[in-house]
Formats: C-alpha cells, structure tokens, sequence
C-alpha cells in the first residue's frame, strides 16, 4: 500500500515524523540536562551564601575558623569557633583510609582482570556489588558493636578512634576503588600484554611493568574517588569515630570530623544562629573540598596516555 | 519528647479517626525554628526558647507538657551509687580522673558527653555541673547509644533521661544522697530535670488547641507519660523559669 502513495506525500510524512521524534528527543535529554546542571548551581549557591554568613554577618574571623583548635561555640560570654580539629580529622580519616583501600582494591582489580578473570571475577563480583549495597549506617552500627570493642580489647585506647574510623570507611570506599581499577585495567588494549610476553616477560613483570604503568592514571582516578566518598562520609564515621573536638595525637585517640560535627549539632541549633550558621561554613569547605578532588581527578584523566 | 508525642497523637488519631497530625523528628532546634517561621503548628523541645538563639521567644507561647529527669550513669562495675555534686563536677571538668579517688574500683574515667548544643547536655550542664564547662570526651547524640557506650566501656560516665534506666546495663547515680526517682523530682529535691515543652505561634487554636488539651488530660498525664518515663506536669510541687529560678507552688 505504501508503494502505492506518491512519493511526495510519503517523503514528507516521514520526514515529519523524522522532525517530531528528532525534536521531542532533543527537548528531553536537554530539560535532564538543565535540571541536572541547575540543582548543582543551586546548591552551590545556597551553600555559598548560607556558609559565608558566618564571616560576614556574625564576624566570626575566616583565618581563626580554619586554623584554631578551639571550637566552644555554646559558651555564651566568650565562644570560640575553630574548626582545625575536623578538618584534619576529615583529611586524616580520608588519606588513612585510602592507604588500606587502594593497594586492596588494585590489588583485587589485577587479580579479577589478570590473574583469574573468569571464576575470580565470578567470585569477587557479586561480593563488591554487595558492599555497595550494604547501607553506611549498618557499616557504623557494626563498626560500633564490633570493631570499637576489638580495638578497646586488643590494641589498646578506648576503641572509639581515628583508627576505627579509617577501617570502616576504607571498607566501604574499597568497592569504589575495585571496580573503577577493574574497568582501568580490563580496557587496556591487548596488544600491550601480547608485546610484553613476546618480549620474553612474566605474567607478573608484565603486571608490573606493562599494565600497571599504563593505566595509572584511572587508578589514581579511582583512589581519589574512594577518597572524595571518604571524605563526605558521616554517619558510620560518626558511630565510631568519638567525635572528640582535640586533636588526636595518636590513631588510637578519639576525634571529629566535619561531617560527624555537623550532623551531630545540625538538629540542634536553630535556624540562623552563630553556631547553625558555622555548620553551613563546615558544610561549604566540604564542598570546596570536593570541588579540589574533581579538579584532580580531571587533571589525572587529562594525563591518561591510552 | 519525639516519642511520646509520637505515641499520644496515635491515641488522639484513634479517638478522632477524621484527624491528622503528623510527628517529625529533630534535634532541640528544629522544632522551635520550624514553629517560628509557622511550617508547622506545634514546634517542641527540651529546652525553652529563651535560651535559644535566633528564636523570637516572645511571639512563642509556651505548653509545658512533661518533666524529664536526668541524671548521671555509670558503668555497672564501677562501683559507685551515689556521688556529691562537687565530685560530680569533678569527674566532669576532668580534675577527678579515676573512680578510686571516689571510692570506686581503680578504673579511669571516660566520658560521654551530647553534642554542644543538644538540649540534655544544656540541663546537664546547668543544674548538674552548675554551669562548668566539662571536659573533651567521646560525644555522641542518641541515648540509646550513649547508654551503649557507657555499658560497654569500662569506667565509663554520661548522663541519660530516667526512661532510659530500665535494665542493669547501666547504674544511674544518687546525687548528694537524693535518688534520682520521680518523687524527688516532684518534689524539688532532686534538681537535674527539665520540661518538655510544646511552642505554639501565638495562642494555639482549632486542632492544635485540641491536642495540646488532650496532652493535658488525666489519661495522658498519668497513663501514657508515666509508660514513656516521662513524669506529668501536673503533678509537680514546684515550678521554673526559663532563667532556671526555681520556686515552689
């Protein structure tokens, strides 16, 4: 039947309908796209002023808020807002906790991709897509009944301390750096691995020599991944971190950081006052931060070779 | 007070099927923010609005509801049941740091303290330490795992609501020989208490009035609160105010 209609008429019903799916496509991903891109500025504004009111509006001092240790923000007759301690507990828990997490997690990587990738894979798959999916509080609520206890028993201290924190949070960044590392090296063309053998090498210099040189820069990316997850964690950290304002001075001492502060005293404050509005001050360097770590994670793609 | 109200607005709906209220959870805060900018009709807390920041307290009238007392809670084995307030002042500000200078077992002491602004930490603070700032200590919101902690932990001290004593798993401590029981709350000898209060925008009307009433009938004040280990308002001998002035009635 269609055979039979003109060819004018045919051409420009389909070439209407060629228009009308065209354009309905392109408005949809484009509205995805603008919302996705406005709820980011949003946020970056709402936070951008909520958080420089503390310095503006209240006078509390920029260089004293990042450099002091002495945060007594309810003492009415002299409050003191230094938030130094959480910010080297956030950057202490976070590199700590990558330092476990990424020679685990490339290590797994390499053995899913290189060593066994057929019943390895099969294996470790299914159990890092479990570690996602367990949720942060459970990973606390295990962290406060199990290891806080271990520590205080075997190693010493009170158990609640910066390292039980760097244990629980690098177990839940190890999914992250795995599978990102898996998917780095697993895309490395073949012919690397086929040049370094013919050239004589072992399984594990090729590993070695070949295969983790050429994708390190991924691996980078996936460690400073975990570490960006780490660093915004709050509620596992916070079941068994202490949340201690000094700043430790051993792994096994107690301490805070930005996140466990502002969730624990978030609540409480009211809306607008000194101490609600220095919270959004902490909450804004987390975003600084995390802007820091996309930058970096940007600048390692760009040096990516392959 | 998230709780009990939680539950009394159960009974409520139950009585009054066409009725909604609706109980949100947050800290000492929220709800009295959220009822000063008029999101919500009914803004409750531990605390009294006066003594929080960036709250128009004299747009707020206030609906005490409940007593809550507080006391200090130890470990079970160390040993102690009764402490005076100087020490307990001095286990607080870290001048006395192991529970033998006290005539407990040789442990050291480990603090458990609320976050800075919660509002236990504030009547703790107030009416146990009279106003001293207590040392660094392991800080942690909820009761239910401070009281964890404390039973966990040896040498261990925080302080808990008296609902929370309803096992061994923690020793609540006697303050200068008075037990931390309702009685003394009532009567005004045992003074680590604080009320529960329920803020409305100016005077509470239509369903708001109508709950608050129920809050403060005989059923609730001395059925449902006493189940909550809450203690009624209505049965206390005497009163405060928001400077923390007590006065008999």
């Amino acid at each position: 039947m269609e055979k039979l209609a003109p060819a004018r008429e045919r051409l420009v019903k389909s070439n209407k309908n060629w228009m009308g799916g065209e354009m309905r496509g392109k408005i949809l991903v484009f509205t995805c796209a603008v919302i996705m891109i406005s709820a980011t500025i949003s946020i970056t504004i709402f936070l951008g002023t909520k958080g420089l009111q503390s310095f503006i509006k209240n006078g509390v001092n920029l260089i004293d808020f990042i450099t002091s240790t002495h945060w007594n923000p309810t003492n009415q007759a002299n409050p003191e807002y230094g938030v130094l301690p959480f910010i080297f507990g956030s950057f202490a828990v976070t590199f700590l906790s990558a330092l476990i997490a990424a020679p685990l997690g490339i290590g797994a990587a390499i053995f899913m991709t290189e060593i066994a990738p057929s019943w390895g894979r099969k294996i470790l798959q299914p159990v890092i897509e479990l570690l996602v999916g367990i949720p942060s509080v459970v990973y606390g609520f295990i962290g406060l009944s199990v290891l806080v206890p271990f520590i205080r028993g075997h190693v010493g201290g009170l158990g609640f301390s910066l390292l039980a924190g760097m244990i629980v949070l690098a177990i839940m960044i190890l999914p992250t750096i795995t599978s990102i590392a898996t998917d780095a090296i697993s895309s490395l063309p073949n012919n690397l691995r086929e040049g370094s053998y013919a050239l004589g090498a072992t399984r594990w210099q090729t590993i070695r020599k070949v295969l983790i040189p050429a994708a390190l820069p991924s691996l980078l990316t996936a460690i400073v991944l975990g570490m960006a997850r780490a660093f915004g964690e709050a509620l596992a950290v916070q079941m068994v971190i202490g949340n201690v304002r000094d700043l430790p001075s051993s792994l096994l001492d107690a301490s805070a950081t930005l996140t466990t502060i502002i969730t624990l005293n978030m609540g409480h404050t009211t809306y607008g006052s000194v101490e609600n509005n220095t919270l959004w001050s902490m909450g804004l360097i987390l975003l600084v931060m995390s802007f820091a770590f996309i930058l970096l994670i940007r600048y390692l793609s760009a040096r990516r070779k392959l | 007070m998230q709780p009990l109200v939680a539950a009394a607005a159960e009974e409520f709906m139950a009585a009054n099927p066409k009725v909604d209220i609706q109980v949100q959870a947050g800290g000492s805060g929220t709800g009295l923010s959220q009822v000063a900018e008029g999101s919500v009709q009914i803004g409750n807390s531990d605390v009294f609005a006066e003594e929080k920041e960036g709250i128009p307290a004299d747009q707020l009238i206030d609906h005490k509801l409940a007593v809550v007392g507080i006391t200090a809670a130890v470990n079970p084995k160390v040993g102690i049941k009764d402490i005076k307030k100087e020490d307990l002042i001095k286990v607080f500000t870290g001048k006395i740091t192991n529970w033998k200078e006290l005539g407990g077992k040789d442990q050291k002491i480990v603090l458990v303290n609320r976050p800075d602004s919660s509002g236990t930490r504030a009547v703790f603070n107030k009416f146990a330490l009279d106003n001293a700032t207590p040392a660094e200590g392991i800080t942690e919101d909820s009761s239910n795992t401070v009281k964890k902690i404390i039973n966990e932990t040896d040498g261990a001290v925080g302080y808990l609501a008296f609902s929370y004593f309803t096992d061994d798993s923690v020793t609540p401590l006697a303050i200068d020989g008075v037990e931390p029981k309702a009685e003394n709350v009532q009567s005004g000898k045992f003074p680590v208490w604080a009320y529960e209060h329920s803020y409305t925008k100016g005077e509470a009307t239509g369903l708001a009035k109508a709950f608050l009433d129920y809050m403060m009938s005989d059923d609730i004040q001395s059925k449902l609160l006493q189940e909550q280990g809450y203690l009624p308002v209505t049965k206390m001998k005497v009163e405060r105010d928001a400077k923390g002035n007590q006065k008999n009635l």
